[in-house]
């Protein structure tokens, strides 16, 4: 049953289609004979865009992280892998506070990514059903992801002022929602959430609108229970989506910086400032961009190794159903 | 670093950051990777730093008499003040028809991610002002150019001046900077809550012994006096203002080497951090607060700065007065910044635009008493001590600080070690590390980035 829903989700919404794309690649060709160069032709335009905006940057980026690099600077000097080998290097400028900062993030990471991807799945489920107002609700739900960072930064900063904020006011308390361990995660987590569940909510939203309902009646008709027919035909259902929802998740979170910079400023001492601050704050602040890239690169390493294991996860997963 | 801005608090913080805040959704880092982000901002053609964009030919600034030209001006006054720049700006395009002047405004912010970037792709400005903190790492960076001849056709010299406004604009003997203003800390006092408490609000507080009673006395009344921030806005200031009121320094005489835990810097923050332990101030002040307290009659003591004068002027919720910062330590000494005007190197040198930018320069600086109507202590002497300026009630009772004022050291990459100090003051203050403790940690990582940046851009 889980198979047959798995290959019906086919026309999903973009997204759905873009986390399936390397899977649908590798099936066998058929039908009319191929012409390269008319494929080429119709993949120009993004590619153009790809290969000058992403990789040709990337690499160019390669280049940097072996210099000591200072774009208006004349003289770069050529450094070789002493940006890398610093990091990895306890006692270097960079070594305490670029892995202070990778900790922050693989924290934020771990406490936002289960909340993000669990929750809007509830919400996407309630959404789905049939209900007058349902369409404004699920607006609703969507509505706080439209907002920009700095919107939701300084909202949140007023909201949660631990001394004149509104929260504490309301909760008669004088809690440290943007100043101490560990309400700064709560805050930061709890914004993030609150702003960007509409976001997995609507993937979800498609996901589910894909599923047929004949499963659904034929799961009926075998007797299964509202929650058996959730983990047994919602899920598999979503798998596809869920690789979708997860990955991005992880990677949104882990690029995780404005929040961490308009809500508590790094506080208490550093302990809120993500990697992705710390390389802006050396690459763009002081103009270390070398040393920046390869902060990038190491960063980039790390979630390419997560995301491949998350795809193996899944994979796994259906292998074995 | 400072902001013009009342409680816009994206323009507070470090002004490359929130532009980047601004600039990039969570989603969009998604689709650039955390790798393109040092990217972003990168490219660009270059030549050797510290030649000026054209040869020092013109006038100097005295006059302009050349062809019709248009200029460009940038600057970061988003607050009140970018409303009296532009009526400045209009009155001199009025005056002088054949020099347009076309002005860009951007926050700090943006304006400091964008300018080196388009000075080097030759899209920059003519002109633009910075702080005087921000103009050795432009030099050394080469977006800047020398404008020597611009002083000595203006015949300006140090003693128009105080001695750290005119220094400030130099870097490796030359200068880049022509001063036009001076904002400090300073000392704005809640009358309401001062009144409620008995106290004479007509004269406040002005030494460490004063301060303290009143604060105890206002404690009494179930008043937190002072509300210390552990943020750059304003407890990084407030910090650095005891730093040297107490005898200390943030670096030494070379700026070779962060000093800032020294027992004299030490005792500086114990005395700030005492100011929660002993229930002056509540803790966990978060960013903002406590400033937003005392407008709501919280507290009755907040040092901020003189740009904050306009914004108090425009509510008629509190009556409030404003006065230099008190003495705890053993000398005076404030925290204060300078705008100076700046001139852009220019891939393709106009001498007609160069000579005109140069006029603009020498007629906005006899204007500083119209411009200090924001906000701003005028930088030359003559139009500080002018009637004009004595007539601003307000901005003339700080005029005394303009004598101790102290500006962030004139070193290229500065503001990189300063944030070191900033850490110290905000773990300090949120007390999750003692003063001793934090100012060290801190001050040896500072020590080794003045360190790295000597060996960048040379001692």
């Amino acid at each position: 049953m889980a198979v047959t829903a798995e290959t019906r989700v086919g026309g999903a919404a973009a997204p759905v289609a873009a986390a399936r794309r390397s899977r649908r690649a590798s099936a066998p060709r058929t039908g009319r004979r191929s012409r390269p160069l008319t494929a080429y032709l119709f993949l120009a335009p993004y590619l153009i865009l790809f290969l000058g905006f992403i990789v040709a940057p990337a690499v160019f980026g390669i280049w940097i992280s072996l210099h000591d690099y200072d774009f208006v600077l004349p003289f770069k000097p050529w450094v070789g892998l002493a940006n890398y080998v610093d990091l990895f290097t306890p006692g270097s400028r960079d070594f305490a506070d670029f892995w202070q900062s990778m900790g922050a993030t693989g924290i934020f990471t771990g406490l936002s990514v289960p909340c993000l991807v669990v929750l809007p799945l509830g919400i996407a489920v309630l959404l789905n059903r049939k209900f007058p107002g349902r369409t404004f609700f699920r607006a609703v739900f969507f509505l706080p992801y439209v907002l920009g960072v700095a919107v939701i930064g300084l909202l949140f900063r007023y909201l949660l002022d631990p001394n004149v904020g509104v929260v504490n006011y309301l909760l008669g308390s004088s809690i440290p929602w943007t100043t101490d361990l560990p309400w700064v995660w709560v805050s930061l987590v709890g914004m993030t959430v609150w702003w960007t569940l509409g976001f997995n909510a609507t993937i979800y939203l498609a996901g589910l609108t894909d599923i047929p309902r004949e499963l659904y009646e034929a799961a009926e008709m075998d007797g299964a229970n509202r929650g058996q027919q959730f983990w047994n035909v919602t899920l598999p259902g979503l798998r596809p989506v869920l690789v979708f929802v997860v990955t991005t998740t992880i990677l949104a979170s882990a690029n995780m910086f404005g929040q961490q910079l308009l809500l508590t400023h790094g506080a208490p001492g550093t302990s809120t400032r993500t990697v992705i601050g710390y390389i802006a704050t050396e690459g763009l602040g002081s103009f270390r961009m070398g040393a920046a890239a390869a902060m990038s690169y190491v960063l980039a390493v790390a979630l390419l190794i997560l995301s491949l294991i998350i795809f193996r996860v899944f994979r796994d997963r259906q292998d074995e159903s | 670093m400072t902001t013009t801005t009342p409680l816009t608090s994206t323009a507070r913080v470090d002004p490359q950051l929130s532009a980047i805040a601004a600039g990039f959704s969570r989603r969009r880092f998604l689709v650039l990777g955390g790798a393109g982000l040092a990217l972003a901002a990168c490219g660009g053609g270059n030549s050797p730093a510290g030649q000026p964009g054209a040869p020092d030919t013109g006038s100097g600034g005295a006059d302009y008499t050349g062809p019709a030209v248009t200029l460009s001006f940038w600057n970061g006054f988003t607050g009140g003040d970018g409303d009296v720049i532009k009526k400045i700006v209009n009155e001199f395009n009025a005056a002088k028809p054949n020099v347009k002047v076309e002005m860009n405004i951007y926050q700090w912010a943006d304006f400091f991610t964008k300018l080196p970037a388009a000075v080097s792709t030759g899209k920059g400005p003519d002109v633009a002002c910075m702080h005087i903190d921000d103009i050795p790492t432009n030099a050394a960076r080469n977006v800047i150019v020398p404008i020597d001849q611009v002083a000595s056709a203006l015949g300006l010299q140090e003693s128009d001046f105080s001695p750290a406004v005119w220094q400030g604009g130099t870097y490796k003997g030359q200068r880049f900077g022509i001063p036009l203003d001076i904002h400090p800390l300073a000392m704005y006092w809640n009358k309401d809550v001062l009144d409620k408490a008995g106290i004479d609000a007509e004269k406040p507080p002005t030494n460490r012994s004063d301060y303290e009673s009143v604060l105890a006395e206002l404690k009494g009344k179930d008043t937190q006096g002072f509300w210390v921030s552990p943020f750059q806005f304003t407890g990084a200031f407030t910090y650095m203002s005891l730093l040297w009121q107490f005898g200390g320094d943030a670096f030494d005489a070379g700026v070779t080497k962060a000093t800032f835990d020294s027992p004299q810097a030490v005792e500086a923050l114990q005395w700030m951090v005492g100011m929660v332990d002993q229930g002056y101030s509540p803790k966990n002040v978060g960013q903002d607060a406590d400033y937003i307290a005392f407008k709501n009659s919280k507290n009755a003591f907040n040092w901020n700065g003189i740009w904050q004068i306009n914004d108090l002027k425009a509510q008629n919720k509190i009556n409030w007065g404003v006065g230099p910062v008190p003495q705890i330590g053993s000398q005076q000494g404030v925290w204060g910044n300078s705008h100076q005007f700046v001139q852009l190197r220019q891939t393709k040198p106009d001498q007609n635009k160069v000579d005109a930018t140069r006029y603009f320069i020498n007629w906005v600086s006899q204007k500083s008493a119209e411009w200090a109507t924001s906000g701003k202590i005028p930088a030359k002497k003559s139009v500080a001590e002018s009637p004009e300026f004595k007539a601003l009630k307000e901005e003339y009772s700080l005029a005394p600080e303009a004598a101790y004022v102290h500006f962030p050291p004139a070193v290229a990459g500065i503001g990189d070690a300063l944030t070191e100090l900033y850490n110290a003051v905000n773990s300090a203050v949120l007390g999750k590390a003692s003063p001793q403790q934090a100012l060290s940690d801190s001050a040896k990582r500072a020590t080794q980035i003045l360190q790295d940046n000597l060996k960048k851009y040379g001692a």
